[in-house]
């Protein structure tokens, strides 16, 4: 998904926009990341494009899926001390509570790194942090 | 309720929400309990542009809407029912240029919950992606029955 010349690039001066352009899914919808010192927060904008329910209305399912699904994997090949693609085996993802048309947020935490595989756990949120409105854990397969 | 009135339903539905609308999303089979779902293959959700894979979300996306979208054929009158997790294994990439399709069944159905079950796959067959899903039984009368007429046609 992205180049060992944009991800060093990406490292050096925290700003996404080269590595995001880069893939159009992440423009599809309107993912965005900031770092702040050592943490990543992903941000997906309020955006009607996203909307599922249309009665409350909220953020289809999916896109919120999509959201963290993408989020882990740019946390994951951020975290690693060498250029290597994640490519996702898994995901399980648990909704607690609407996602409104709204701004939400993610964060992401590496569970566990093996050789091979690694085990990421994703929160995302819109109001507050301490009230999530999915949570989700993925395995990836990291190849060189 | 006959499979074409099923379909009918699945896309009225379906076109309610803006992003499955977005991605293309229409329903081509349905029986009951059970539907098939077709996502077109778009430049704009590829997730890796050296390959041209759309990206797991589309996927996600896909199969969340099948699935969410299935209790139309199972249940005779319509119920909006909220996802409560999704779990997805990812067998293969999806081949670029080539709509990918969803195949999602209601195996069980009670008074609470709905248990789903979805396969994407690609002409020929193979398969892109398991899913499994429980959705929330909230009752049809937490839908406003004018959205309900609209998905059940009986607003004409």
């Amino acid at each position: 998904m992205t180049s060992p010349d944009i991800l060093s690039h990406t490292r050096e001066t925290g700003d996404f926009t080269r590595m995001l352009e880069a893939v159009p899914y992440a423009k599809w919808v309107g993912l965005q990341c900031e770092r702040f010192g050592d943490d990543l927060i992903f941000r997906l904008p309020r955006k009607d494009e996203n909307l599922g329910n249309p009665i409350l209305p909220a953020i289809h399912g999916g896109v919120i899926g999509g959201f963290m699904e993408l989020s882990a994997a740019i946390y994951l090949m951020m975290s690693q001390d060498t250029f290597r693609i994640p490519r996702i085996v898994d995901f399980s993802l648990d909704y607690l509570r609407a996602g409104l048309n709204r701004e939400t947020y993610a964060e992401c935490h590496l569970t566990r790194q093996g050789n091979r595989v690694a085990n990421v756990m994703v929160t995302a949120w819109q109001k507050s942090r301490a009230q999530p409105i999915a949570t989700a854990r993925a395995h990836f397969l990291l190849e060189d | 309720m006959n499979n074409e009135t099923r379909v009918d339903r699945v896309n009225r539905f379906v076109n309610t929400l803006n992003q499955a609308r977005e991605l293309g999303l229409t329903a081509t089979e349905a029986g009951q309990g059970y539907l098939v779902m077709e996502l077109p293959y778009s430049d704009r959700i590829i997730g890796n542009p050296d390959t041209g894979v759309i990206h797991g979300g589309a996927i996600t996306t896909l199969m969340d809407t099948a699935s969410g979208s299935v209790m139309i054929c199972a249940l005779d009158e319509f119920e909006l029912c909220p996802t409560l997790d999704l779990r997805v294994d990812y067998m293969r990439p999806a081949e670029p240029e080539k709509p990918v399709f969803a195949r999602a069944e209601a195996y069980r159905v009670t008074r609470n919950i709905i248990f789903t079950r979805c396969e994407a796959y690609q002409e020929g067959g193979e398969t892109i992606a398991n899913c499994v899903g429980t959705f929330m039984r909230i009752g049809k009368e937490a839908t406003p029955k004018s959205y309900r007429d609209l998905i059940t046609g009986d607003d004409q």
